[in-house]
């Protein structure tokens, strides 16, 4: 008999994405460009962070018709967005077909208390973390896939390296533990800790773990795969830039090849203005997105 | 000592890695077309058949791979490695155009209609745990082709004398019969290439 929703077909479909990068995008002809450039997947949205950002109010899930025009309009998986704790919106996503939801927190939260509970769910979530703790409960609760949360719509590549530094280093801590320390550091972490006891049996996540917020160039998503990511989130990096067609490929082939600077030099040429970036100092506390959830 | 190769420019590479080593051969991420010449089989893994046809056409990929196969050279394909080996794509041009068959992309449906399965597949396993993630299947094969499993009344793996093709993910397993039965038609390819 077949099963649907299982953790191995949630988990495998991240499995599918790595290498790759993932765009927002707003509309049927961004979708196209993300498509022809290489993109893995998009995310529809309302606005994109930065936008989001500039607008201010209370962010929530994008109006359902922005969503299926992108679905109509592409043939790789569209992920969507819904507020963190927002089980109605997470259904709603799901009984539309979106193939990842990101319970993301950089819409408003609906819930400042209780994640939803993924496993409840036939399609995959991904979410956002910036310590070990975080990303082992995230997976606790059933997400397939973790992205290091960084300050998203800054075009500041600083937090994303932070989180993604911060995950490694915590994971390489873990595997060098014996098991009773494993217990006292699940307990400090507020991680689960047979879920910990994985990680350092394997020396890593047992899901796929991308880098977003303040993805800008080439060499920003070079830099995150060189820490260690499995893929990374573009948001308002390529369609805030002069020429997103061509930001775009470049980024796509600065994944693959992170490592062949040479190549990426190439590709950082003559690339036009990249998205103006924001200063972490000069945000308020009650502007940093990464704050919104634990 | 044999040296499989993995397509290594998106997707589920280090899964294959791991399943060859498992088998006790060499295994090698292919990044640049160089690299061809190092390997006696190519796995093309699953992953988004759009991307991988986009930086195969980036960095020549195309003719080497075609080049690749007409030596003799075994290539199986997983799920975006299927849709590359095929001849004919519903609605869309093919790629590598290696098998004689035609494909239908997402053809299971969407992420949420994704399933796991116990497949029975020919000269392998009769019980096989196979993945499916938004996958194709195969709509028909030409008369060279050997069809090696069905799900539901679509082929969902098939051969044609040294290419094989699945549209599920045996990497996504620890179950390594599929790779075992590649890498034997790797081991017999490289003796009649010698000889």
């Amino acid at each position: 008999m077949a099963n649907r929703g299982t953790e191995r077909v949630k988990r495998g479909m991240a499995e599918m994405q790595k290498g790759g990068v993932i765009m927002d995008v707003v509309n049927a002809e961004q979708a196209k460009v993300a498509e022809a450039a290489g993109a893995v997947a998009v995310m529809a949205l309302e606005r994109v962070p930065s936008d989001i950002r500039a607008a201010g109010g209370v962010a929530r899930m994008a109006d359902p018709t922005i969503t299926e025009e992108v679905m109509n309009a592409v043939s790789i998986p569209v992920m969507a967005k819904a507020r963190i704790g927002h089980i109605v919106e997470a259904r709603v996503l799901e009984a539309m077909g979106v193939d990842y939801i990101d319970e993301s927190e950089v819409l408003t939260p609906a819930d400042d208390v209780y994640h939803l509970n993924k496993s409840d769910y036939t399609v995959p979530f991904v979410c956002g973390c910036r310590n070990l703790g975080e990303a082992a409960r995230r997976i606790g609760e059933g997400a397939s896939m973790l992205r290091t949360k960084g300050e998203p719509g800054t075009g500041n590549i600083v937090e994303a390296v932070r989180h993604m530094r911060q995950v490694q280093s915590e994971i390489r801590k873990v595997t060098g533990m014996s098991r009773d320390e494993v217990m006292t550091y699940a307990k400090e972490i507020g991680a689960p800790f047979e879920l910990l006891l994985q990680i350092r049996e394997e020396g890593r996540l047992p899901v796929v773990n991308f880098a977003a917020g303040g993805i800008a160039t080439p060499s920003d998503a070079a830099l995150m795969m060189e820490l260690g990511a499995d893929g990374v989130f573009v948001g308002s990096g390529i369609f805030k830039s002069d020429n997103p067609e061509k930001f775009a490929k470049s980024i796509v082939e600065a994944t693959t090849h992170y490592t062949d600077y040479k190549l990426i030099a190439e590709l950082s040429k003559d690339l036009g203005t990249a998205m103006k970036g924001l200063e972490m100092s000069t945000l308020a506390a009650s502007d940093r997105m990464q704050d919104r959830s634990e | 000592m044999n040296t499989i190769g993995v397509l290594a420019l998106q997707g589920a590479v280090r899964e294959h890695i791991r399943s060859i080593q498992d088998c006790g051969v060499y295994a090698i991420e292919i990044k640049h077309v160089e690299q061809l010449e190092e390997i006696d089989g190519i796995i093309l893994p699953g992953g988004e058949s759009t991307t991988m046809r986009r930086l195969i056409d980036s960095y020549g990929f195309l003719t080497a791979l075609q080049e690749f196969g007409k030596q003799g050279k075994p290539v199986f394909g997983t799920c975006a490695g299927l849709i590359l080996m095929a001849n004919e794509i519903d609605g869309e041009n093919a790629h590598l155009g290696l098998m004689d068959m035609k494909v239908a992309r997402n053809a299971f449906g969407r992420q949420v209609a994704s399933f796991e399965v116990d497949l029975e597949i020919n000269y392998v396993a009769e019980d096989f745990n196979a993945v499916f993630i938004r996958a194709p299947y195969i709509v028909e094969v030409g008369t060279d082709v050997e069809e090696l499993a069905t799900y539901d009344g679509r082929i969902v793996a098939a051969q044609q004398g040294h290419y094989l093709c699945t549209a599920f993910h045996p990497e996504l397993t620890d179950d390594n019969r599929i790779i075992e039965y590649f890498v034997e038609m790797v081991n017999k390819s490289k003796q009649s290439l010698a000889s």
